[in-house]
């Protein structure tokens, strides 16, 4: 059996009282609870506060690029698909810099969980706007207020039928913990978007603020319902709607290639006939 | 028409296909070359062509030989006019004795015209194959080869298609032995061993796969595209992944995410997409993940001459990535070369850990050759990852003699794989410990030593004491050696040094040939003379005299005798 111990406790460089402590937490039960070995695991992250996450815990780790995870842990999960892969980065590395890749990673529905970090602000280079800061949001950067209206993660992955879309909080630690185990579980992509204060950085976005707004879903809520989905997705006020909003079954990326019929590209041998078979249709 | 039949046989022609893309002059180019190379000549293709579907003025040249054709020329024995611009543009390359194939329709009048009544000989769909009927019946070659061939290039599945081609060859084939002239037969070749029709970017897939390629990513962009293509059509049967990324920083990034996992993987583009690629190479410089990138060459800045041919790329490749890291960069001067030398980046990439490099170009990228078929059952796929004893601590970047640590795959043993795109300990997690990142510089570039110990001599060919001495790289090999052999033929002593492999380089390994030569000229497709500027950086030595070409042909042993005589 895994423990929690499996995933070690280590110093951090987050300010005190990050929403990232509750995040790491989270992550860690839902591993635990998920009962995966250190090792069958690869963090994929690029750059910010969010992405250290991966170097607290135990498991393999990739800390590439600012906003290039998705692509590499695309890659990752192609060559191995027995991994769990998990990428874990904030908003500005996957919302901003690495957008496109979140649309590719959508379309393609790899079996990646991806947790982003979500504080509606630049953390790691001192609190610039982020592209789901609110419009108006005043940074020193942005003296007179965001001119732009705020990215909806929730709103595009759901339009675009992502295999699983979650938003938690991190101050509902076990309830984002729930979120991440049924990530893990589903197989295809899964967008797990985490509302979380900046305690430096965003004095609006508060966890006071979320707090007051977060409300689970209602039971009964049915998150293979896309259109009942797509209403959810602009919930966005005094309530702020958690958990699983929308759910799609589609085959998983990696399910298509017949080169992973036998599991893994990793360690296959060249087969020489075919290669001369293939040569020899040059004569 | 004048009859030019003396029946004297060619021993080499050079054959120039000219039309409006959509007309299919690709189509009768490549069914021509392949009929040529399994009747044992040796060739060498050109294609030059527009950036655009339809219309505009494409030609594919095909020079033909009984002995070895290393590289392309400009004088046309045989130019086969699709249409009127061909006529108009190129008749001032045919040679005296020369012949212009040409639809009788046509307006345009002289000497040296066979006009052929396309019209009456097959529908319009069918006239380009009616003039490949044409064309191999002048050249002489065997009718039932021919044919053979054009069927294996459409495959049998449309039957009445088939036979339509059928007909159209015949036709033309029917046409020209009434009408023709045997001016332009080749001398028969008899006994020849089997040959593939292969080009650089398709040699290139071949190495790849050879070498253990399991993940390849890409964008799309000319001249690389077909790399993609080549192995999108193998991917099935060897087991490989090819995916077509949202752009080329995903198409890096995928395929170090792929090489970390344990994938050998690779990425093509050209300019612009290496452009987006270059922090991608840097973060498998830090991360220590092998990749293979290949860069095909065409005309820049910016989107430049999209399918057109140059060698302007080499100093930016050798300087790609922020910061310091070593690498090597190998540049093919043939279809064989690419090959290899595909195979040995793969193998520099596993055993230093890092990004490796192929530059080759537009030119060399489309360029049909008959090549012999490769000894596979002598090479050896590369293993992703390096054994250690299972014993903790693992440290993926443990400090070594050799800065080569020891690479677990995540996953594939109990210890734990981490890697840092920041500056990391040996266990691969991020610091900022300051004497820890000068070791891990040192470590990293301690690799370089190993490289640079592999590094190819360049080929040294002709007198061993030249007053001219040619030096070059890449694709334009064959050229300057020709260039080099007609130059001797008239009594010059010259020889040429030919880089395969333009980084790093060494010293020792040609210092003696370029200080021994009275004279020494630097021929490049590019500019500034790229390479001249490399040798000047690393070794003092000056080459004064450059002959450079960058209208976006590829170099020609004319232009490079012409620049030479100016």
């Amino acid at each position: 059996m895994v423990t929690i111990d499996d995933y070690g406790d280590y110093e951090t460089a987050w300010c005190p009282g990050c929403g990232n402590f509750s995040i790491l937490k989270a992550v860690k039960q839902a591993l635990v609870a998920s009962n995966l070995k250190p090792h069958e695991l690869l963090f994929v992250s690029g750059i910010g506060q969010a992405a250290k996450a991966p170097h607290y815990l135990n498991a393999n780790v990739f800390n590439g690029l600012h906003g290039r995870s998705l692509p590499v842990a695309t890659g990752a999960k192609l060559a191995n698909p027995n991994l769990t892969v998990i990428v874990e980065s904030g908003d500005g590395c996957n919302y901003g810099e690495g957008g496109n890749h979140l649309l590719a990673a959508i379309r393609r529905n790899i079996d990646v969980t991806l947790l982003v970090h979500n504080n509606q602000v630049y953390g790691l280079t001192k609190g610039q706007a982020s592209p789901t800061s609110a419009e108006g949001f005043v940074t020193k950067a942005q003296p007179q207020g965001v001119p732009s209206a705020p990215f909806n993660p929730i709103a595009v992955a759901v339009a675009m039928k992502a295999g699983l879309v979650a938003r938690g909080f991190a101050g509902m630690s076990d309830h984002l913990s729930e979120l991440i185990q049924q990530g893990i579980a589903h197989r295809g992509f899964a967008l797990i978007d985490v509302l979380q204060p900046c305690v430096s950085f965003n004095k609006v976005n508060t966890f006071g603020w979320y707090k007051e707004r977060c409300e689970t879903l209602p039971p009964g809520y049915d998150p293979t319902d896309w259109e009942g989905a797509m209403k959810v997705a602009f919930e966005w006020g005094d309530k702020i709607p958690i958990g699983i909003i929308y759910r799609d079954n589609r085959l998983a990326f990696e399910e298509h290639f017949p080169a992973l019929r036998e599991g893994t590209l990793v360690g296959l041998d060249v087969d020489p006939v075919m290669l001369k078979k293939i040569m020899n249709g040059y004569g | 028409m004048k009859n030019h039949s003396d029946n004297k046989t060619r021993r080499m022609l050079n054959i120039l296909i000219g039309g409006e893309a959509g007309q299919g002059l690709v189509t009768v180019g490549q069914i021509l070359a392949k009929a040529l190379v399994r009747s044992g000549y040796s060739i060498v293709v050109t294609q030059s062509y527009q950036s655009r579907i339809r219309g505009g003025h494409n030609t594919l040249a095909i020079r033909v030989g009984v002995d070895e054709v290393i590289a392309p020329c400009e004088s046309v024995d045989l130019l086969v006019a699709l249409d009127r611009d061909t006529v108009t543009l190129h008749s001032k390359d045919l040679l005296p004795d020369g012949l212009v194939v040409l639809d009788s329709a046509s307006e345009i009048d002289g000497d040296s015209l066979l006009k052929v009544p396309f019209k009456e000989l097959a529908q319009e769909r069918f006239s380009n194959i009616a003039a490949l009927g044409v064309v191999s019946s002048l050249l002489g070659l065997d009718q039932g080869l021919m044919a053979g061939t054009l069927d294996d290039f459409f495959g049998k599945k449309d039957a009445r298609l088939a036979a339509e081609n059928d007909r159209a060859l015949a036709a033309g084939v029917g046409w020209t032995t009434t009408h023709g002239t045997s001016s332009h037969k080749l001398s028969a070749v008899s006994d020849h061993p089997k040959r593939l029709m292969m080009n650089g970017n398709e040699a290139i897939a071949l190495g790849a796969v050879s070498a253990g390629l399991r993940l390849y990513s890409f964008y799309p962009m000319t001249p690389s595209t077909s790399i993609g293509l080549a192995l999108a059509g193998q991917a099935k049967r060897m087991g490989l992944i090819v995916e077509q990324a949202e752009d080329e920083i995903a198409a890096i990034n995928m395929a170090i995410g792929a090489s970390f996992a344990g994938a050998p993987s690779m990425v093509a583009t050209s300019g612009g997409g290496f452009a987006l690629m270059v922090e991608g190479v840097s973060l498998a410089a830090m991360t220590e993940t092998p990749v293979v990138v290949v860069v095909a060459q065409r005309p820049a800045p910016a989107t430049g001459l999209p399918t057109r041919t140059e060698q302007a790329d080499l100093e930016f490749v050798l300087h790609a990535g922020h910061g310091e890291f070593p690498r090597a960069i190998f540049s093919p001067g043939s279809v064989e070369e690419c090959f290899h030398l595909t195979r040995k980046a793969f193998e520099l990439a596993e055993r230093y850990q890092g990004p490796m490099f192929l530059l080759t170009d537009q030119f060399l990228a489309d360029s049909y050759r008959a090549v012999m078929p490769f000894e596979l059952e002598d090479l050896t796929p590369v293993r992703a990852g390096k054994d250690v004893a299972e014993s903790p601590p693992y440290q993926r970047f443990a400090i070594t003699e050799t800065g080569i640590s020891p690479r677990l795959l995540p996953g594939m043993t109990g210890h734990l794989v981490v890697a840092d795109s920041d500056e990391h300990t040996q266990d691969g997690h991020i610091t900022e410990d300051l004497s820890m990142r000068r070791q891990m510089v040192e470590k990293r570039l301690r690799k370089g030593g190993g490289i640079r110990a592999e590094a190819m001599p360049p080929d040294v060919e002709g007198d061993p004491n030249p007053g001219l001495l040619l030096v070059s790289w890449g694709s334009s090999k064959g050229a300057v050696q020709e260039a080099a052999s007609l130059m001797k033929s008239k009594g010059e002593r010259v020889a040429t040094l030919h880089f395969s492999q333009v980084w790093p380089l060494v010293p020792d390994q040609f210092m003696s040939h370029l200080e021994s030569a009275r004279q020494v000229v630097s021929v490049e497709g590019n500019a500034f003379g790229q390479l001249a500027r490399l040798i000047r950086r690393e070794t003092g030595f000056d080459i004064k005299k450059k002959v450079l070409r960058y209208d976006g042909l590829p170099l020609t042993p004319e232009s490079i005798l012409g620049e030479l005589n100016r």
